[in-house]
């Protein structure tokens, strides 16, 4: 299968730079809500909490942002409660990202669909990498690829999402564009989060580690770990120019986590246009660019119907894929 | 030197007054966040994130505030697990055992004071293991492999059946009851849901605060209800007995001992990014048990079963602080909400946290010594106010338990459907003591029984199924060996070792008189 998602991604980032609608004035939400459907300190949290104090910095939102925990089922329990109990609440954004997409292409939510809810824009995305510890002798993604191909069992890779989710998903889709034929062979470790799988990786117990650029910074910064690619579309900017991409080295994978916001379902059409403009301005501010930068998130400027358009893409993408790869029938 | 240096300027960052201020705050807001059932450090410095975002805070003073919170609360899980019997949160389960029985001989005051001076201890040397270990500590954390976390887990899990010392059998179920609860949720292994009947709540699991508060508190509301009425039953007659409110020195010197060995495992367990504080309150018990308790008092309101979990449990919340400063991994879900505050603030923690900004870490640990002297301070002379508690009569006591309860769990998780697993839990526990089946054992079953699976899984797949691999290190190896000579040994030799060691003792009791 070629993967129609880089492409998807590619398109969506060259109609983002088109100027959005300007911020709606007919709404106004008294008391702006975020939840975060995890518990406190994981990126979710993470988004409400810095995109909500960035609005209110930038005097887009007339209060501070209430963030509310909502964790359970990666996501699921928030994604119930909007649709069931807050279909038409129009202060209240939810973050997502990726990891959501994911689910709702695996029907891991059960009985919920994608176009329950309105998906409102993107705040940024973060690149998957794929590392080995500075010590390694492997030098390229090629080279790691060729020993999966030769002894999956050689080669052991952790990450911080379960089995089937995200940063397991990431480094198949690598695996199957470096023509390893039979990628449920991929032996894939399943940790607490991406530090826990780099600890795991310094400490010798792994030979790989797939994750997202933004929780790798640290240890790539100190010259822990080396980064063999950067699934992205091309080279990434600052800091992070000397990491190649896997396309570069012949590996046609390209793997993006983004961060974005979806509303509830029934959310008045000014409510909607209100927040995907917030979120539009948001982005465009200073304040953000710097922020993205300082945490190693890339641009995908999305907002409003092209957002929508962009998650469906990648929910019937991600289906295909985990159909393929058997964690789906 | 260089290293008295850095901590000169880090103190020379915290004593403002601002920074002062916060950290009296956080000390005082964590100590009754800790005491609350229902409301731990991880949600403490959750709640507390806005208001530091608000106030416009800056990095060092952000941290200082939270950090202090999650100190103080660290502090004040003890409080409600000695006078009521219900742990404010998961480490102060523990405390409990022992605690408890003091409080109900009249010794609540010095079992206060004594947990007070203990946890002091405990975080103030753990803090001092910060400053001079923290980058070779790094190292011992990377020791740790799947395989070693397993034998590591196995090991506390052994150590169980030591922790009541009533019934055996009824321990042992206890804690095969919290295995099968550990088993519900998605296995991140395979992906699979298991055991959650297609209910989205139970993918994560069952949440520990839902399941202790529902089995310690909610369970004591129920028995009070049930002796409703005809309240000569002397678990809900209150004591007026209060007793001292400060140990004495013979209490304290006899506790010495234990405070420093506890310590020392406390920090270790903290350091250890797969362990936390729950671990390292539990294995400094119930190591501490089988190290000094010859005359079987553990259990019946030992001071030293007070002093062990207390300093074992701060002493791990200050190690817990060396893997997310130095790695940026989290060793707890309070360092988690920590770490996430430090990338919201721009400063990424890792390896070089310590050279790119020394202000930052400097700033804070000496915030943790201040807030840690500001905490004893405030807790020694509280201890007469606390005890107070006791004298409300359970008619009112109750009910707020209850109510406090409901409105922590459901301000975490904002959900109805954990109020009514909480219900659930306080059911049976209701039941279970009724059997006399002890709790603890429950809960720590579901705590272990989660950590040993995962990590036993991730050894052998990394080994493709070769289960030699749980042996195939010498660290492992030495973890096991502990295991077996300290706690599965005495179990079939232990009966004639005893029977010889009474037999010494009253010769010796014959040659005195």
């Amino acid at each position: 299968m070629t993967i129609t998602f880089r492409r998807g991604l590619i398109a969506a980032a060259f109609l983002g730079t088109a100027p959005a609608a300007l911020m709606a004035q007919d709404f106004t939400p008294e008391n702006p809500e975020c939840i975060a459907p995890a518990n406190p300190g994981g990126g979710w949290d993470f988004t409400c909490r810095q995109v909500g104090k960035t609005l209110q910095d930038l005097g887009l939102i007339p209060s501070t942002m209430q963030v509310v925990n909502l964790a359970g089922g990666g996501g699921g329990v928030a994604f119930a409660e909007v649709v069931n109990k807050r279909k038409d609440d129009n202060g209240l954004i939810v973050a997502a990202s990726s990891a959501t997409a994911t689910r709702l292409a695996q029907n891991a939510y059960p009985g919920n669909t994608m176009d329950q809810v309105r998906w409102l824009g993107s705040v940024g995305a973060d690149y998957g990498v794929i590392a080995v510890s500075a010590d390694s002798e492997v030098q390229d993604l090629p080279q790691l690829m060729e020993m999966i191909k030769n002894d999956p069992t050689s080669v052991s890779i952790g990450g911080g999402s379960a089995v089937g989710g995200w940063d397991h998903l990431k480094v198949l889709i690598a695996a199957q564009e470096a023509g390893i034929e039979d990628v449920r062979g991929v032996k894939y470790i399943a940790f607490d989060g991406g530090g826990e799988a780099v600890t795991q990786l310094l400490g010798g117990s792994l030979q790989a580690f797939t994750g997202d650029l933004s929780e790798s910074t640290g240890f790539i910064e100190s010259g822990d770990i080396r980064v063999l690619a950067v699934l992205a579309p091309e080279r990434l900017a600052g800091e992070f120019s000397e990491i190649p991409t896997a396309k570069e080295q012949g590996i046609d994978a390209v793997g993006a986590n983004w961060r974005g916001f979806y509303g509830p379902g029934e959310m008045s059409d000014a409510a909607y246009d209100y927040w995907s403009g917030a979120i539009d301005q948001l982005y465009s501010s200073e304040e953000w660019q710097a922020i993205m930068e300082a945490n190693g998130l890339a641009p995908l400027d999305l907002q409003g119907e092209e957002f929508q358009a962009f998650v469906q893409e990648s929910v019937s993408e991600i289906t295909e894929l985990s159909k393929e790869i058997g964690i789906i029938q | 030197m260089e290293l008295l240096a850095s901590l000169g300027d880090g103190f020379a960052v915290a004593l403002t007054w601002q920074n002062l201020g916060l950290a009296l705050m956080g000390c005082f807001l964590g100590t009754i966040m800790g005491a609350l059932p229902g409301l731990g450090p991880s949600n403490g410095v959750a709640i507390l994130i806005p208001l530091a975002f608000t106030l416009g805070l800056g990095a060092t003073p952000s941290l200082i505030l939270l950090t202090s919170v999650y100190y103080g609360a660290m502090y004040g899980g003890r409080i409600s697990s000695i006078l009521l019997n219900i742990p404010g949160d998961e480490p102060a389960m523990m405390t409990c055992l022992d605690g408890y029985p003091m409080a109900r001989n009249g010794r609540a005051g010095e079992a206060l004071a004594l947990s007070g001076i203990a946890s002091f201890v405990g975080a103030f040397f753990a803090t001092w293991g910060l400053v001079l270990l923290a980058p070779q500590l790094v190292k011992v954390a990377l020791l740790f492999g799947p395989a070693e976390y397993f034998a590591l887990f196995a090991l506390a899990f052994m150590t169980l059946g030591g922790v009541s010392s009533t019934n055996q059998a009824k321990s042992a179920f206890a804690a095969a009851l919290g295995l099968g609860l550990a088993m519900v949720g998605v296995d991140t292994q395979t992906g699979v849901p298991r055991f959650t009947f297609g209910e989205v709540h139970l993918y994560d699991g069952i949440d520990f605060l839902v399941a202790i508060v529902g089995l310690f508190a909610l369970s004591e509301v129920f028995i009070f209800l049930e002796h409703r009425g005809t309240d000569k039953d002397a678990s809900t007659a209150p004591k007026l007995n209060i007793g001292r409110i400060t140990p004495s020195w013979k209490v304290l010197k006899s506790c010495t001992p234990t405070m420093i060995r506890t310590t020392i495992l406390g920090f270790i367990a903290g350091v250890l990014p797969g362990a936390g504080a729950s671990l390292g309150s539990f294995i400094s018990y119930s190591m501490e048990k089988k190290l000094v308790d010859r005359d079987n008092t553990f259990g019946t309101g030992d001071p030293r079963g007070v002093a062990a979990p207390e300093a074992g449990n701060n002493a791990a919340a200050g190690g817990a602080l060396v893997p997310m400063l130095a790695l940026g991994v989290p060793g707890s879900g309070t360092t988690a909400v920590l770490l996430a505050v430090l990338l919201s603030l721009n400063i990424t923690p890792g390896p070089l946290l310590f050279t790119q900004n020394p202000d930052v870490v400097w700033g804070l640990i000496a915030a943790l010594f201040i807030g840690n002297f500001m905490l004893l301070a405030m807790n020694i002379p509280m201890v007469g106010l606390f005890v107070r508690v006791l004298m409300v009569p359970p008619r009112i006591l109750m009910p707020i338990v209850a109510m406090v309860s409901f409105v922590g769990i459901y301000g975490i998780s904002g959900s109805s459907f954990d109020l009514m697993v909480m219900v659930a839990f306080g059911v049976a526990g209701w039941l279970l003591r009724k059997l006399d089946v002890p709790l603890v054992p429950v809960i720590l079953g579901t705590l272990l029984g989660n950590a040993m699976e995962v990590n036993m899984r991730r050894a052998v797949t990394i080994a493709d199924g070769d289960y030699s691999v749980l042996f195939g290190s010498w660290l492992t190896l030495a973890l096991w060996a502990v295991a077996i000579i300290g706690f599965v040994l005495p179990i079939f030799v232990g009966g004639v070792v005893k029977a010889r060691m009474r037999g010494a003792a009253q010769r010796e009791a014959a040659i005195t008189d």
